[in-house]
């Protein structure tokens, strides 16, 4: 009961294996809110793992044989919205560039977005786009899983009691990529709306994920299938009318809800312009 | 209950009977008499509550104080002496950039933390990284000329 605070990975892991049911305490910008909000009473019956100097969880590397950046669990937004960590992944700064203030960046991490699977998360369009595998450990060992199947519905995931989150490992794609996100100011705005689109030329495929619009992040299959097609690779270009289409199709592919951030009608309209946007972006008209 | 032992601005100061779910804000200012910071939101969204942590600025109110242990903390009270404001302080008050008073030690905090960043910052760079804090009565506008002013004479030092 209380606080634990390791050191180590094994000290985390080992830990949570022993109160599979402890409250993981990260950064802390989801979960203090919900404990001064008196949403999540702490009195001291609860075991709380508090994993912020975990050195392990605080790193990243990139393996340029693989074209791969694994990044740890405890690495935060402004850590991903800085050099070198924004020159390899532009779409996932831009994105961490978004979230909050200053101060919530210097505290929020990745692997806390990903735990706490908010469909507005900023971090998690990036993810979905650049299909990134989630690494957890457990008393069970080593598990990874594709960042797709990790979400599972709003605010719930694939961890396991007793599991941590440890890393989420990107590929890192040969062409443009980007995040947009429609809000009410351009600072601590939670997504009415949000979508990132990365282009990966070598195999001529776009790929887009959504944000906000469904009870977690969509991938849009049919506008991706779309793009495939109406991209001409050769000259990096799409004619507009094609632009339309996949902004159109993309829209299609949302399901979003009335409350009170927004309307549905407006995320759907949000998204078409999102979509259509980073489009524009990745083959600018010439 | 918990018991720990937290260093704010230089001094180690034991922390004893506390409830677990305790943010560093509520310690700050109930426990260690430390009423610089300033509660409102408590959700991160205002600022006013706004320390360094091992040197980063955070929201004071999002941090478990039983967590800070063997951090350094500082906050708006380890700035500076009593009567010998630090240059950003200056420039609030000549600048016209404190009205309430009510959000003055978040932004002098992180108007600090911004020009130890950013020594030259632009008008947008310094409205970028002064966005988490809320004011409601300046306009902003002073805020930024104070800001300006600093990195200005700080070059010519």
């Amino acid at each position: 009961m209380g606080l634990i605070a390791p050191l180590s990975l094994d000290d985390a892991v080992a830990a949570l294996g022993d109160h599979p049911d402890a409250l993981v305490l990260a950064g802390g910008t989801d979960l203090m809110v919900a404990v001064n909000g008196s949403h999540r009473r702490l009195t001291g019956d609860e075991t709380v793992v508090a994993v912020g100097r975990v050195a392990e969880l605080r790193g990243w590397e990139h393996d340029p044989v693989a074209a791969t950046v694994r990044i740890g669990a405890g690495v935060t937004y402004a850590e991903l919205a800085a050099p070198p960590l924004a020159e390899l992944l532009p779409a996932l700064a831009q994105a961490a560039r978004t979230v909050g203030s200053p101060q919530i960046r210097n505290a929020a991490t990745i692997g806390g977005n990903l735990a706490t699977c908010s469909p507005a998360g900023d971090g998690l369009p990036v993810l979905s786009a650049l299909d990134a595998v989630v690494e957890l450990r457990g008393p069970g060992g080593v598990r990874s899983v594709p960042v797709g199947e990790f979400m599972t519905g709003v605010k719930r995931t694939d961890r396991r009691p007793g599991e941590l989150i440890t890393a989420v490992t990107l590929p890192l794609l040969d062409g443009w990529q980007g995040y947009a996100k429609v809000g009410v100011r351009n600072a601590m705005v939670i997504a009415i709306a949000s979508a990132c689109l990365a282009v990966d030329t070598p195999a001529r495929a776009v790929r887009l994920a959504l944000g906000s619009v469904a009870p977690t992040i969509l991938r849009a299959s049919a506008a991706e299938a779309f793009a495939a097609g109406a991209v001409d690779w050769a000259a990096a270009t799409v004619p507009p009318a094609e632009r339309d289409r996949f902004a159109a199709l993309a829209a299609a592919a949302a399901r979003p809800i009335d409350d009170h951030r927004s309307s549905a009608a407006y995320r759907r309209r949000a998204v078409e312009v999102l979509a259509g946007r980073l489009l524009r972006r990745a083959f600018p008209e010439r | 209950m918990e018991q720990y032992r937290l260093h704010v601005n230089g001094t180690a100061h034991d922390v004893a009977d506390a409830w677990l779910g305790e943010s560093l804000l509520y310690v700050l200012r109930e426990r260690l008499g430390l009423v610089g910071a300033k509660g409102a939101c408590e959700e991160g969204e205002c600022g006013s509550c706004s320390v360094l942590v091992d040197g980063k600025l955070v929201c004071s109110c999002l941090v478990l104080a039983a967590s800070a242990v063997d951090q350094p903390v500082v906050t708006v009270e380890g700035l500076a002496e009593p009567g010998a404001p630090t240059d950003v302080q200056r420039a609030f008050v000549t600048a016209g950039a404190v009205q309430c008073g009510f959000c003055t030690p978040g932004l002098v905090m992180a108007a600090h933390a911004l020009l130890e960043r950013n020594p030259a910052p632009t008008d947008t760079e310094i409205r970028e990284e002064l966005s988490g804090n809320i004011c409601r009565c300046t306009g902003y506008g002073r805020l930024i000329e104070a800001v300006e002013q600093v990195a200005v004479e700080r070059r010519r030092a």
